[in-house]
């Protein structure tokens, strides 16, 4: 089992008035690829810097490799950290901006010369030592923020939206890399990002947060096939979420009813012990029939009129109402359908079946006065 | 209908000459209106330096150096060849070289606390900063010599050891370091304002503690500003005459000199002086161009050299 590398106890960090993280408690593994996910505003980068030191907490515990860094600056902390606007040094050139650290622990001149050297390649940008910071593009200024972090072998590294200066295509590019290094060095990352896509496509596991708490914690498919809240089934994907009341539970399954008194499933583990819930589901999780199909056993079903419909190139996106009011969105590949041949057009009846499990459990806040459902 | 592609040529080529015309008055004024008019404002900065210049070489029939009676190099080869005029001018360096010391270390720390801190009576400060500059020099003279002859009677004379009285070099100091704070405070803060904070962060995130930071990253950086202030009251300080005339008793600074001497004479090497400060300013400021431009070029040629570099290590590597 790995050890715990970060370890966050009832983090309470308040400006003023405002309550920016609110009782967190949080365990991050060694060597996890961790990201910290939610619109702006919601704590994560209060989090993360509360972790390098440059903030001091409220009150709360937070250790670092079992030891209790949480009154320590940020120089005696183990950890280092990408700033989302780099941070390099204008006045240093690559070379010395990457050996900062180095230098400071007294490491000989030989040993610096041979880790940067050595840091440079990591980050493929070997021959850039003496060209200063404005001279190299906004991709390049990133790979060497990272190398000036990394050459102190951190316990931690953070990373506070290291990305988001950078147009999509590079974006994409670094993500790759970025996780690329990480196996390389084999640290913990932990990554502060409000794209979910992001997130996703690097993260071992991913908090979402939202004002201040944790929504909801686990890797990736776990929040994106059961998300458990409102908040994290809109901020991950699109959900069609239908309101309903658990009427029973059959086997593994538990029989939800819609406004319209149609019937639903989903997996009674999901459901729990709760009386009113929504069951949501994705877009590409339903598949359209004509009326009249047959609904394969055991999967829901509900019926509905199509409303509007984009072609979008690798898929369709539909919007259909469904007999209750309710409006779903439903993907559809554009592959040899095996339901239907031409694309669905709006007015037409269909019929939307999917199977229930891939249905999901949404509880409502039992206090809707306090509802941060609604994502920024 | 025969007479509306007649008339609609005939208006599009007035309408194009009437352009013409104009963009052509433009382009000429933009051609040799604007350098004339820079010309000329520059003459007229120039010409009390260019008069003073010529009348350092000039042999004055009189004695005083308001007319050209002919050329010499007498004054040039005994620059300091009147009474107590190289002591004024000894007098008005030391003053200066200590004063902007003094006046740019304390005033850049307290340009930085009032950037970085939040204390109580920190927006007073920021207010009475400006109040020296804001006060007649007159007066500031005035309160500082009421202030200083003060000193002379007790219970002051003893709580000050008598330093401040009578008058001399020290009071001179006093007073130009107080005005001269206010200078850098100003300069260094608009420097300190636009400073990145994060910077200092990484700084501290790479291991460095405070001292260090300071040292390695927030000092090289607003230096700039820095020198900008030192530089800024080094000049006030050796160009100051109201305040200096209250403070200074019976010391002399090359101003006060120059004050003192006009009743009798205004001798050429007052210009020859005039003339040295000058040079040496302009001096200075070329030296800086110089420099600058040198480590920018040196800086371009670095990165041309490794991309050069980085391409031909791209096309040694086999596919």
């Amino acid at each position: 089992m790995p050890a715990v590398d970060v370890r966050l106890l009832e983090v309470v960090k308040r400006f003023g008035d405002m309550v920016a993280v609110d009782r967190l408690t949080l365990d991050i593994q060694d060597g996890e690829f961790f990201s910290l996910l939610g619109p702006s505003g919601c704590g994560k980068t209060t989090t993360l810097r509360m972790i390098g030191g440059f903030e001091e907490p409220t009150s709360g515990l937070i250790e670092l490799q079992g030891e209790d860094v949480t009154w320590l600056p940020p120089f005696k902390r183990n950890v280092n950290t990408v700033f989302q606007n780099y941070a390099l040094f204008p006045h240093l050139t690559i070379y010395d901006n990457v050996a900062f650290g180095l230098r400071r622990k007294g490491v000989k001149d030989a040993e610096v010369k041979r880790r940067v050297t050595e840091m440079l390649e990591l980050v493929e940008l070997p021959g850039f030592e003496r060209r200063k910071p404005t001279q190299i593009s906004g991709g390049q200024a990133q790979r060497v923020a990272l190398a000036r972090a990394l050459i102190n072998r951190p316990a931690v590294l953070l990373l506070d939206e290291p990305l988001g200066a950078l147009d999509l295509k590079l974006r994409k590019q670094m993500q790759v890399e970025l996780k690329r290094i990480q196996q390389e060095v084999g640290i913990t990352f932990i990554y502060v990002t409000h794209d979910q896509e992001e997130a996703m496509t690097m993260s071992d596991r991913i908090a979402v947060m939202n004002q201040g708490h944790i929504e909801q914690l686990g890797d990736p498919e776990s929040l994106y096939e059961r998300p458990s809240t409102r908040f994290v089934a809109g901020f991950l994907g699109i959900s069609n979420l239908l309101p309903g009341a658990v009427e029973g539970t059959d086997g593994s399954y538990a029989t939800v009813r819609m406004a319209d008194t149609s019937s639903v499933r989903a997996p009674s583990a999901l459901v729990g012990s709760h009386a009113d819930v929504s069951i949501g589901v994705r877009p590409e999780k339903i598949r359209l029939r004509e009326p009249a199909d047959r609904t394969p056993d055991g999967h829901n079903q509900i019926t509905g009129v199509v409303r509007d419909a984009s072609y979008l190139g690798v898929s369709t996106q539909y919007v259909v109402e469904a007999r209750g009011g309710a409006r779903l969105t439903v993907y559809e590949q554009n592959v040899e359908r095996t339901t239907r041949a031409e694309l669905w057009a709006p007015g037409e009846e269909v019929l939307l079946t999917w199977s229930p499990d891939h249905s999901f459990v949404v509880v409502d806040q039992p206090t809707p006065a306090v509802d941060g459902s609604t994502p920024a | 209908m025969s007479a509306t592609p007649e008339v609609a040529p005939g208006l599009a080529v007035t309408a194009r000459r009437t352009a013409g015309r104009g963009g052509g008055v433009l382009r000429a004024f933009e051609r040799w209106g604007v350098p004339l008019f820079t010309a000329a404002a520059i003459f007229y900065l120039l010409i009390p330096i260019l008069v003073m210049i010529a009348f350092s070489f000039n042999d004055p029939p009189g004695r005083f150096n308001f007319v050209w009676g002919e050329f010499s190099l007498a004054a040039w080869g005994n620059p300091f060849g009147r009474p107590r005029l190289g002591d004024a001018l000894a007098t008005s360096l030391v003053v200066a070289f200590i004063s902007t010391v003094v006046a740019t270390a304390l005033g850049t720390l307290i340009a930085l606390s009032l950037t970085r801190y939040q204390f109580r009576g920190r927006s007073a400060t920021n207010l009475f900063v400006f109040i020296p500059m804001a006060t007649p020099e007159i007066v500031l003279g005035a309160s500082l010599l009421t202030m200083f002859v003060g000193t002379a009677t007790e219970p002051w004379r003893t709580l000050t050891g008598g330093a401040l009285f009578p008058l001399g070099t020290q009071t001179i100091l006093i007073a130009h370091i107080m005005f001269n704070i206010s200078y850098v405070v100003v300069t260094v803060r608009a420097r300190m304002q636009g400073f990145p904070r994060h910077l200092e962060e990484a700084a501290m995130d790479l291991g460095a503690n405070g001292w260090t930071t300071f040292w390695k990253v927030t000092f090289p950086l607003i230096l700039p500003g820095i020198l900008a202030a030192g530089l800024l009251a080094f000049s006030l300080s050796i160009d100051d005459f109201i305040i200096t005339q209250f403070t200074s008793g019976t010391e002399q600074t090359f101003p006060v000199w120059v004050w003192a001497s006009i009743r009798n004479n205004l001798p050429p090497q007052i210009h020859v002086i005039g003339t040295m400060v000058f040079v040496v300013a302009v001096g200075l400021v070329a030296l800086n161009t110089i420099l600058t431009g040198r480590r920018e070029a040196r800086d371009r040629r670095i990165a041309q050299e490794e991309a050069a570099g980085a391409r031909k290590a791209r096309l040694a590597v086999p596919e």
